[in-house]
């Protein structure tokens, strides 16, 4: 297993010096996720948060290639530089072994990017697509997207005095990604390190299409304290609202199983944007009966596909 | 060595691609263009060429996949039409502005609403903002050669290059077309240039970066003045191109012009229809000109106001309109083109062909007579008439 020792002796391949804001859980996803893809690596970054934070001309934060095109097109662009590295493989003009990653966030990902991202992942490229997921367009103004959490208060899903935040579930993008038939694809959060970083190990070890969605905690989106993105990152597997688990080779895994189930109300009600549902019981109720169905359908996978 | 052969204009785009034989194509079918994609297609899985071909779930990510491939040190080609090409629309101007070096086939169709398969010109006008070099050809040998022609541009200048065909009246229309050897092209062609590289991952670099108020302005005023120094550059190409490739293109083509009292402008395959009207009328005594722009950006003002400026009367026709009240694209060039030029023949707008409506020899001959009126009158105005269309 990799240590932290292992990671840190790999060199700052995303440095410091980013315009990220304090706390900004994005950018300790790429960090780690250079730290183990290594420096043979080109990157591709769909436009949001953490491209804007990185590339800020004339600087950069990024000692890997990395390309930047539009904002929902990662994946096709991603697609293009690999088929130039496979162009020059058929001429026999490099035999050099390079990585290739594509990032965005929910909205690049979820919403606008997903033709992009199903189209690459269809046609097979040797690619490794990773998601962070804050939960909204964040950097926008936080604005809702597909992956926005029900009953969050975003910017265009504001808790109002008749609707009290985004009133749809989230989109299951993890499990459309399974449906590409993957033969590698993952959920992971900050809180577990050492399991994210394994996962893009294990990705970027496969010959084809691969997937990692990362939960993203963003303090000023989610309204907490920059001190406890980490310790959200817990709480959100550890109320089942963020399942950290694989699917590889046709097979479920759940890789952390919380002994002790924490209530949802301990994730929810440490973030501004849910702080309306206190008052909306009913509401909380029909979003934690969602989250167990999720789960309990995850166990069933998991148990159905051994 | 040349050989003679007949195909469409889409055969003969599909061809130059092969014999050019890029490391990717990524592209997605339109009608008119789909063919060129399907033949090409044809020749990548009977090895006929080592391209990487990347079939796209639509323009969007076919244009995506080039940016990448051309960022990647690769030789970059696609193909579309209309809707393809708005679908591309915001990926067009990354192009241009990340200096790639690519080329588009593009077959010239209109627009929805309402939907329309055939040839006008509102899809290519429509980019004409994006920083792309844009040329247009009469017919299938124009096609062919300026497909082969426009790769050495984009590489040598930087600039993405998309070379038309009218849809179906060209892309379809077999026609007798002049090949090269394989050899030939290839050499022509040469090694692939590339401004940089993001395969090369010893020395890696940061591209598309975000560039605010400290630096933007620089960025996009020097590509401006790139494009205004890629006059010289694409005239010296085409001359080369005459030399190497034994051709005689000129960047506007002018036809009895030398003692015309009247001219009609026009791109692409109409330009065939008008000079064969003129070749009757001056049978007849009657000095009559076509002026054919083979490049419609960067657009040659002082060129075309040089060989224009000594008519009575100039009848531009145009196959798009900006929906403006002032005509179309070509008219709205020529007329800023003359501000402040010491001679000003009177200019008419003629918008024609819209949707693929044909356009014939006596609806040409009908212009030339409006244009003389217009040019004898001491009126300015109506400028802009739309013609054939149903009462
Ligand atoms: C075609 C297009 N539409 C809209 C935008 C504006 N925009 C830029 S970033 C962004 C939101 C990004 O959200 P997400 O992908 O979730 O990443 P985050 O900002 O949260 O990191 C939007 C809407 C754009 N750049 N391009």
């Amino acid at each position: 297993m990799t240590t932290i020792k292992d990671l840190a002796n790999k060199g700052n391949l995303f440095t410091q010096g980013h315009r990220a804001c304090a706390g900004c859980g994005g950018t300790v996803i790429l960090r780690l996720l250079m730290a183990a893809a290594g420096k043979d690596t080109v990157v591709v970054g769909a436009t949001g948060c953490m491209e804007v934070v990185s590339t800020i001309y004339p600087y950069t934060a990024w000692n890997v290639p990395f390309l930047h095109n539009a904002f929902e097109n990662s994946a096709a662009t991603a697609s293009g530089v690999e088929s130039a590295y496979r162009a020059l493989l058929k001429r026999k003009k490099t035999d050099k072994k390079i990585n290739f990653i594509a990032f965005g966030g929910d909205g690049g990902t979820y919403d606008i990017g997903i033709q992009s991202l199903s189209g690459a992942m269809e046609r097979g490229h040797n690619l490794l697509y990773v998601c962070y997921d804050n939960g909204a367009y964040m950097n926008t103004g936080i604005q809702r997207s597909s992956a926005t959490p029900m009953g969050s208060s975003t910017t265009t899903s504001p808790a109002g005095s008749v609707v009290k935040g985004k009133m749809q579930n989230r989109k299951d993008l993890t499990e459309i990604m399974v449906a590409h038939n993957l033969k590698y694809a993952a959920q992971a959060s900050l809180s577990n390190w050492s399991d994210f970083v394994s996962k893009v190990e294990k990705a970027l070890a496969v010959d084809g299409p691969t997937f990692i969605n990362v939960l993203s905690p963003c303090p000023l989106g989610w309204g907490y304290d920059t001190s406890l993105s980490i310790e959200l990152s817990r709480l959100a597997v550890e109320t089942h609202f963020w399942p950290v688990y694989e699917y590889e080779d046709g097979k479920y895994k759940i890789n952390i199983k919380p002994k002790q189930v924490k209530p949802l109300e301990d994730f929810l009600f440490k973030q501004a944007r849910f702080k309306h549902l206190k008052n909306e019981p009913e509401l909380v109720e029909e979003i934690k009966k969602s989250v167990e169905e999720k789960w309990n359908c995850l166990l069933q996978k998991e148990s159905s596909c051994k | 060595m040349s050989n003679i052969v007949a195909k469409t204009g889409n055969e003969a785009m599909a061809e130059a691609m092969r014999q050019i034989n890029p490391d990717v194509v990524a592209a997605y079918p339109i009608t008119p263009a789909t063919e060129i994609v399907q033949i090409f297609s044809t020749f990548v899985n009977d090895g006929k060429v080592d391209t990487i071909f990347v079939p796209t779930e639509s323009e969007h990510s076919a244009i995506s996949a080039c940016i990448g491939a051309a960022a990647g040190g690769a030789r970059v080609m696609t193909s579309t039409s209309s809707q393809g090409l708005a679908l591309m629309h915001e990926i067009l101007y990354i192009t241009a502005g990340l200096r790639l070096p690519m080329v588009i086939c593009e077959v010239n169709r209109a627009l929805s609403a309402p939907i329309n398969i055939h040839c006008d010109h509102s899809d290519t006008m429509g980019s004409r903002d994006a920083g792309w070099i844009q040329i247009f050809s009469e017919d299938s040998q124009e096609a062919y050669d300026q497909t082969i022609l426009a790769m050495k541009i984009s590489e040598e200048l930087f600039f993405p290059v998309m070379v038309t065909t009218d849809g179906f009246i060209i892309s379809h229309a077999m026609s007798r077309l002049e090949v090269f050897d394989d050899k030939e092209v290839q050499s022509y062609v040469g090694e692939h240039k590339t401004p940089y590289n993001v395969l090369d991952i010893d020395n890696p670099i940061t591209v598309g970066s975000l560039v605010l108020q400290d630096y933007y302005m620089e960025i996009k005023t020097q590509q401006a003045h790139e494009m205004m120094k890629a006059k010289e550059k694409i005239k010296e190409l085409y001359a080369d191109f005459n030399k190497k490739m034994k051709r005689n293109y000129s960047i506007i083509e002018e036809y009895f012009m030398e003692d015309a009292e009247f001219a009609i402008v026009a791109l692409g395959s109409t330009a065939g229809t008008a000079r064969y009207l003129c070749e009757k009328l001056r049978e007849k005594g009657e000095k009559v000109g076509v002026v054919k722009p083979r490049i419609f950006r960067p657009f040659f003002a002082p060129e075309m106001v040089a060989i224009l400026e000594n008519v009575k009367g100039i009848a531009v026709l145009d196959r798009s309109d900006m929906m403006s009240s002032t005509g179309g694209h070509l008219f709205n060039e020529l007329k800023s083109s003359f501000y402040r030029n010491s001679k000003q023949p009177a200019m008419k707008d003629y918008i024609y062909g819209l949707g693929g409506r044909d356009i014939t020899v006596g609806d040409i001959e009908n212009v030339l007579k409006d244009i003389k009126d217009f040019s004898n009158s001491k009126e300015t105005t109506p400028d802009v008439k739309y013609i054939t269309v149903r009462e």
